[in-house]
């Protein structure tokens, strides 16, 4: 990426169109990794917009039920939003502790990271348990379907997250800060930024757009 | 402790589904027999099933193809027969077992057959004709075919464990939910195609990130080969469409599984929900089909016609607009929701314009032919069989893109005729120009002319007397998916569709000789030059099939059509300087992919028939794999330069040959 910004850099008034003409061969390893991982990050944002687009569609569809502004309880939900966002923050000081391969600051951010993301998760699993036993599952309407579809999903994600974070903890544990990890570490941090994203539009959309009448 | 599986889930009372599975079942074993009984087994492990080479894995996906075509087709032959023989009559198919078979079919052939079969040769030629080593994450890739095994696995097992889905090709709710669909059907398919969906992913990031970042010197995006192009079209569309694919089935699996609403009739569902999401992958998904034949025509066209593609540039305009236009035509699948006569004109209108850049295609393909020096090779007569063809395709369903029009003809046979028109004429054509024409280069020999003309001409023949006979039939109100009928007027269509089922089952059968006469005469059809067809682009300026490193130094490209004009400067100043060679290193095999689906084929199996424990310990399973490949100390190894000098003066010394013979000649 730097290469290439560099490479255009040098002759603003040149117009290269689609041609790139200084094309050097094979990009090297770091740049084609976090290349593909953004084209894979894109993928997964289209599935959630799959996802955003049934919930509008739906969110209308309560059967009778209960509507978001009788359920949401937007006090947990910034407590959740905070505990989510601060664990992005972390996650960037620990990018920064790996490109310092300071091993012992990496450990901790990452520890803070994860305990971040399972609060965020508890109070998660909280509000979905206190739904169900108040009979707002998610078979009591097609809107409860897609509410908790969509939460859920980025709540999944949150998981896969936190499983991966352990499994980087320790491979920089046995491993330490080998190329390859780097860019896995990469991987993970691009990662777990974008559900934050996910998160402000889950944010805006289904909870403070739903408490309003 | 089994779920849902008993004993009951095999039809031993249905002696169509438990023979076409024991025969199935016993050719397995036969060839798992073979393979360990003659020793190939290590060979296989080490070479074939552990690759990362995405040559191999390119023929991998080729060959699923091929085979899954060979069971797409049995079911295509038995509904034709089916038809021919049910006028006032139950024919010999119970109307439960005719459902399944012609959801089987569509299923198979779009993502079993077609799929598999396009994305094969893009594994195989992309990153030669770009010329370099391998493409971005070879591992992945070879994760991404498993994956795609996997599926094609369960919807096999689906013949003799339980049932599949009566539902379609494309499981429209409310049939498909729980109330309607009570039995496993449904589950088969909805979990094969989450698999396979996956696998697919994988490999459309994989390609998208190859032809993005990985290139050799000099091949700017406007020197690439147009199947490069195509591929790049068809892998974008896979990254942004396939993902919708598997949030709309996941939608259909929570309502079937744990109670949600998402389509069904109570509780504020909404069913055409449904059909719009799948149809907002689904028509992305027949371009992602259908571009990469058009790249495997242009390159054939010009190859054949000896002259660079007419119009190189307008046909990437081309190819990038059909990329766009794709997502924004979907409507035209359900103009009959009642959407209203205004949106239904727009989607009309914009269907409409797709031919537009089609049309730009087939006229640059023409013009290519144009005054150049045809060659009429069995590549070439597909690619001249798919023009004609397609054209008609085309044109009919320009037709059903009116929406008056489509109200009449919706869900009539007219419309299976339409896309089995450009299914057909245009994908499997040009899958089968593309086999012929890069068989050489993957194995070392060519396949025989003459079995191979055969095979086409039955084909092309087969395929007109199957499918027109439908578009008559259709315009007499015949409908899909018919199991009896009682119109005498349909009946001799049907019957002659019939008859040209045969005929393309001769066409088959032509193939399997080609292949197998080939195999056997591979010493007089041997490719000793690596460049059998006088090609154009990098492909052919390695040896056939290529090292494993593909390109001993990496070409430096400086042009357009790249070896051709490496070809013509070779002949003007004959030998060249030996270059200087250097040690390669090339990413080592590794069983991850096959592991990992080894235990997505367990979960798959447990989630549909409700096996918890199962499901649990596959993806304990496939995590542990994940962790021990991410653990690894070493993921390449090193090919020192005196083997690399070695394999590549022998590839010199047979192109010098060439050259030569070709000096002397002119």
């Amino acid at each position: 990426m730097t290469a290439a910004t560099l490479a255009h850099g040098r002759d603003p008034h040149h117009v290269h169109g689609i041609e790139d003409a200084e094309n050097r061969g094979p990009a090297p390893k770091r740049i084609v990794t976090g290349y593909g991982f953004w084209i894979f990050i894109l993928s997964d944002m289209v599935m959630f917009s799959c996802f955003f687009a049934a919930f509008a569609v739906l969110s209308g569809k309560t059967a009778g039920g209960p509507h978001g502004s009788e359920l949401f309880n937007l006090r947990n939900v910034a407590i959740e939003t905070g505990c989510l966002l601060m664990s992005s923050f972390v996650c960037g000081m620990a990018s920064i502790a790996a490109d310092m391969r300071n091993k012992f600051w990496f450990q901790i951010a990452m520890a803070v990271t994860c305990v971040l993301g399972l609060a965020f998760l508890w109070i998660e699993f909280r509000e979905f348990a206190d739904l169900v036993a108040r009979g707002a599952g998610p078979s009591r309407s097609a809107f409860l379907s897609s509410f908790f579809t969509l939460v859920g999903c980025h709540g999944l994600h949150v998981s896969a997250g936190i499983l991966w974070l352990l499994t980087m903890m320790a491979q920089v544990f046995a491993k330490g800060f080998r190329a390859d990890i780097q860019r896995r570490f990469l991987c993970f941090a691009l990662f777990w930024h974008a559900l934050d994203i996910i998160w402000v539009a889950v944010f805006s959309i289904v909870y403070l757009l739903g408490s309003g009448t | 402790m089994l779920g849902k599986l008993t004993w009951g889930a095999i039809p031993f009372d249905q002696p169509i589904p438990l023979l076409a599975g024991a025969v199935v079942l016993v050719a397995i074993l036969a060839v798992l027999v073979w393979v360990v009984v003659k020793g190939h087994l290590p060979y296989l492990w080490r070479e074939w099933i552990t690759s990362v080479d995405h040559k191999r894995i390119g023929v991998m996906y080729t060959l699923l193809a091929s085979v899954m075509l060979l069971r797409g087709f049995s079911d295509a032959i038995m509904m034709r027969l089916q038809q021919a023989v049910s006028f006032h009559s139950p024919g010999f198919l119970p109307p439960e077992h005719y459902n399944q078979i012609f959801s089987a079919h569509g299923t198979i052939m779009i993502f079993f057959v077609a799929m598999p079969f396009v994305i094969g040769l893009m594994n195989l030629v992309v990153p030669l004709q770009l010329g370099v080593r391998d493409v971005a994450f070879p591992t992945l890739n070879s994760v991404g075919f498993w994956l795609t095994a996997t599926g094609a696995l369960l919807v096999n097992v689906s013949l003799v464990v339980g049932e599949f889905a009566r539902t379609g090709w494309l499981p429209y709710p409310p049939l498909s939910e729980l109330t309607y669909s009570p039995g496993v059907g449904v589950d088969y398919y909805l979990w094969s195609l989450e698999i396979s969906g996956v696998g697919t992913l994988v490999a459309g990031i994989n390609l998208v990130t190859t032809i993005l970042k990985i290139r050799t010197k000099g091949m700017t995006y406007l020197r690439m080969p147009m199947f490069c192009w195509t591929a790049l079209a068809s892998n974008l569309l896979i990254v942004a469409a396939f993902p919708i694919l598997t949030a709309t089935l996941a939608m259909l699996i929570l309502d079937r599984y744990l109670g949600f609403h998402f389509f069904t009739n109570e509780a504020g569902g909404n069913v055409m929900m449904f059909m719009n999401l799948i149809w907002a992958w689904g028509h992305p998904e027949v371009y992602i089909l259908i571009l990469p034949p058009f790249g495997i025509f242009s390159e054939v066209v010009a190859t054949f016609s000896g002259k660079a593609l007419f119009g190189y540039r307008s046909m990437v305009l081309a190819t990038m607009a059909i990329c766009l236009l794709s997502f924004m035509v979907w409507l035209h699948h359900f103009f009959t929701m009642g959407a209203g006569a205004d949106v239904n004109a727009i989607f009309g209108i914009a269907s409409m314009i797709i031919a537009i850049p089609t049309g730009v295609k087939i006229y640059n393909w023409l013009f290519t032919m144009y005054g150049g020096r045809v060659r009429f090779a069995t590549p070439m007569l597909w690619s001249l069989g798919f023009m004609v063809t397609f054209i008609i395709g085309g044109l009919t369903g320009v037709l059903l893109a009116v929406p008056p029009a489509d109200f009449l003809l919706h869900n009539s046979l007219f419309l299976i005729a339409h896309f089995h028109n450009v299914i057909i004429g245009g994908v499997l054509f040009g899958a089968f120009a593309g086999y012929t024409y890069w068989f050489p280069k993957a194995f070392g020999f060519r396949l025989h002319e003459g079995l191979g003309k055969a095979a086409f001409w039955f084909w092309l023949v087969g395929f007109y007397v199957a499918f027109m006979p439908l578009y008559v039939a259709g315009f007499l109100g015949a409908t899909r998916r018919m199991q009896h009928y009682d119109v005498a007027e349909w009946r001799p269509w049907l019957i002659a569709a019939g008859f040209g089922a045969v005929l393309i089952l001769i066409g088959i059968a032509f193939q399997i000789a080609q292949l197998a006469f080939s195999i056997r005469h591979r010493e007089e059809l041997r490719d000793r030059t690596g460049d059998p067809w006088d090609g154009r682009s990098l492909e052919w300026a390695t040896s056939s099939p290529p090292p494993v490193f593909n390109f001993a130094i990496l070409p430096d490209v400086s042009g357009e059509d790249a070896y051709w004009t490496q070809k013509l400067l070779a002949r003007q100043q004959g030998k060249a300087d030996e270059p200087h060679y250097e040690a390669i290193e090339m990413p080592r095999n590794s069983p991850t992919g096959f592991v990992c689906a080894f235990f997505a084929t367990i979960m798959g199996f447990a989630l549909i028939w409700h096996i918890w424990w199962m499901v649990i310990a596959g993806f304990v399973g496939a995590f542990a794999t994940f962790v021990v490949f991410a653990w690894r100390d070493h993921d390449e190894y090193e090919i020192p330069a005196d083997e690399v000098a070695r394999l590549d003066r022998a590839n010199i010394a047979a192109r010098r040959e060439l050259v030569t013979a070709a000096r002397d000649a002119s």
